[in-house]
């Protein structure tokens, strides 16, 4: 036997976690809508609150439904365990809380998407956590603004917008050499694309609200622990390797060892926190997980033609895509992302902002929303909508311009797809002012 | 707590607490290539119920000095000598798979030391295959793989785990990843060569609980009938569903199985 005998993506997208229901013989993983869960005895009780048993007390801390998308997940993520949070964004939060506190530090990639960097740039520093941002296509950038204090390197495999190729080799060797952990964003990419464990980074977090789901119906983040990073050899994250006095004084390395990080996450950031998440939105989760490879690959296949589309378009002037000839992040991007840079891109316009206005509302298949990664192709304008907090020399460092467009390519066909783009195009050209078609 | 034994410095987990000597005391001892982490939920369990708790790390194994020890008989003689160093004269040893046979000689030859013992996923003889020994002297991954895969049942491959969110296949892997080089090859080589378990468990006389796993494929039920009728003293529970990884894959009814000795 051979560690190829594992079952492989698609085996693992529609089974792990979930075994037919043990009292009914549902095949589905049913939705276990209740807050509570009995107790048979108050010795079973007193053992499940000591961690002495396995089972739930409190939706708030553990529930069946989202225990089997927490372990679907770290499954796909070749993880030891995982967390289902209320949202990508308290995923992240839940990250930060357990590893650092107040006058901490952590270096992040300059090139994130709006809500993270909503956190650590103006949130964070509130409660005495500062951030450095860096070029995330540099790691010694990231070396070199590793202060004693930082506890955490951050960065997105695919940078929003720009779709910048985080280096995780290299950028994970920065962080172990420093004795800290790589946590990367891998919303754009989901465990189809990339395994960043596999590449050394130590924690991911999913917004489960874009492909994983992958129908834009529910809102869900995942935490997932790659059980990889010597805690107690860093010495730098005394919430895990000395004694908690809010669980009677519980060493979490020592009790949990490659589980330590994500045991605290549960035991304490979403037991005070409570950003949970609701059994029913961990249901259609798991719905959209099961179709993971299948939709991932209609996306990229029509990304690859929609891209093409606009590289020969006389009204575009650049397109984003790691793919593409040019683009500095290509050979990366090969190597890394074989199998391709996923579904979410941006574009500039010729004709700056009122050409950009104006082609998104001209589209009628796209729809003009903040998210990306639904079935249904999406459209935005991320000056004025994702990004709109940040000012022009921040918006520069994340590859933003007034008039870049980002496109989230869904599952149409993509000559209607195509079509829909052309007629876009079609009212730029005429916002703008030009006579081009 | 670091103690000192046979002149080395090594690691048992108490769940931070002193050893009683009003108490009654448990040894917990882990398989091959593993370390304590694997008695967490049920050494918690026990020290909340009035127990002394000990799990240990083997010479060489997780938080422990030394290098690992050959045989068996060396195994369980160093488990007697940490019961000394703690001062306490009398355990019961609950074992997983290596550390079964452990607490079988132990039982055997200290008798006068060992007022029960608890072998979980164990059998004897216990021989390892030739493509694990051979991948593990290689220190090579698929020793690890091989091992995971195996140890635990068939539908457990899909995970479905009482602890919530811990994918334990990765769990399980990741543990042996983090042995030391060698580790595994001297664990499974010292399974490979005790012989005489039969002989050893005909003469345990104190209470014993042979626990095991209905669809245990490293150490499966039926291999375990020479050992069943040697050891006259047990009581053989076996868990529905559960392969040989029993602490991981029966959390629950591997505690409710050991309270019938412990």
């Amino acid at each position: 036997m051979a560690a190829s005998d594992y079952p492989g993506l698609d085996t693992l997208a529609l089974h792990a976690g979930a075994q037919p229901d043990p009292a009914t013989g549902a095949r589905a993983t049913p939705i276990y809508q209740t807050a509570s869960f009995c107790f048979p005895d108050s010795d079973h009780a007193a053992s499940l609150f000591n961690i002495e048993r396995a089972g739930h007390v409190y939706s708030r801390l553990s529930n069946p439904t989202n225990a089997v998308l927490e372990e679907r997940i770290a499954a796909l993520e070749g993880g030891v365990g995982a967390i289902a949070t209320a949202s990508g964004q308290a995923a992240l939060h839940l990250a930060i809380i357990t590893l650092m506190g107040a006058g901490s530090h952590i270096v992040a990639s300059a090139a994130l998407y709006g809500g993270s960097h909503n956190l650590f740039a103006y949130t964070l520093p509130r409660f005495g956590i500062e951030t450095t941002f860096v070029d995330p296509r540099d790691p010694q950038a990231f070396a070199a603004a590793i202060q004693d204090n930082t506890r955490l390197i951050f960065g997105e495999t695919l940078g929003n917008p720009g779709l910048d190729v985080l280096n995780i080799p290299a950028i994970a060797d920065v962080a172990h050499q420093a004795g800290l952990p790589l946590m990367v964003d891998s919303t754009f990419t989901t465990p189809y694309l990339i395994k960043p464990f596999e590449l050394g980074a130590d924690i991911i977090q999913h917004s489960a609200t874009k492909f994983l789901s992958g129908h834009g119906i529910v809102i869900g983040g995942l935490l997932v622990d790659g059980g990889h990073f010597d805690w107690e050899a860093s010495g730098k994250f005394p919430t895990l390797t000395e004694p908690y006095e809010g669980f009677h004084n519980l060493i979490f390395t020592e009790e949990f060892g490659p589980t330590a990080f994500i045991q605290r996450a549960r035991k304490e950031g979403l037991r005070d926190f409570g950003a949970c998440m609701a059994p029913t939105s961990a249901f259609h989760i798991l719905q959209g997980i099961e179709t993971l490879s299948v939709r991932m690959n209609r996306h990229v296949d029509n990304t690859r033609e929609i891209v093409n589309f606009l590289m020969e378009h006389p009204q575009v002037d650049r397109v984003g895509y790691p793919e593409l000839e040019g683009h500095p992040d290509q050979s990366l991007a090969a190597t890394l992302l074989p199998k391709g840079c996923g579904a979410v891109f941006s574009f500039d316009l010729s004709g700056g902002r009122p050409a950009g206005i104006a082609f998104v509302d001209a589209l009628n298949v796209f729809s003009h929303l903040a998210n990306i990664g639904d079935a249904k192709s999406l459209v935005i304008h991320p000056a004025s909508t994702t990004h709109h907090r940040m000012d022009a020399e921040a918006l520069a460092a994340g590859g933003i311009g007034e008039g870049t467009i980002r496109l989230s390519i869904g599952l149409e066909d993509v000559k209607d797809l195509i079509a829909d783009l052309k007629q876009g195009l079609r009212a730029a050209g005429k916002a703008a002012g030009g006579s081009r078609s | 707590m670091m103690i000192t034994v046979n002149e080395q410095t090594v690691y048992c987990y108490t769940n931070s607490r002193d050893i009683d000597p009003a108490k009654p005391s448990i040894v917990f001892i882990h398989g091959s290539g593993m370390d304590h982490c694997v008695w967490t939920l049920a050494s918690r369990h026990f020290a909340r119920h009035g127990n002394n708790v000990i799990s240990l790390d083997l010479p060489g194994h997780g938080r422990s000095g030394g290098a690992p020890l050959a045989t068996i008989e060396a195994m369980a003689d160093w488990v007697i000598a940490v019961l000394d160093t703690l001062k306490i004269e009398q355990a019961a040893l609950v074992g997983h798979s290596l550390g079964s046979l452990i607490a079988l000689e132990s039982a055997a030859a200290h008798a006068s030391r060992i007022r029960a013992i608890a072998l979980v996923g164990t059998t004897s003889p216990m021989p390892v295959s030739d493509a694990i020994l051979d991948a593990a002297k290689a220190n090579d991954h698929s020793a690890f793989d091989m091992l995971t895969q195996w140890g635990f049942s068939k539908r457990h491959q899909f995970g479905g785990n009482r602890s919530s969110g811990i994918w334990m296949i990765g769990n399980t892997l990741r543990l042996y990843e983090q042995s030391r080089p060698d580790v595994l090859f001297h664990d499974m080589r010292a399974c490979n060569d005790y012989q005489s378990g039969i002989e050893q468990a005909s003469r345990v006389t104190c209470p014993a609980l042979l626990l095991l796993g209905a669809e245990d494929r490293l150490t499966p039920v039926r291999s375990t009938q020479a050992l069943q009728s040697a050891l006259t003293s047990a009581k053989v529970e076996v868990l529905p569903g559960s392969g040989h990884t029993i602490m991981v894959e029966s959390p629950n009814a591997m505690l409710d199985a050991l309270h019938q000795v412990l």
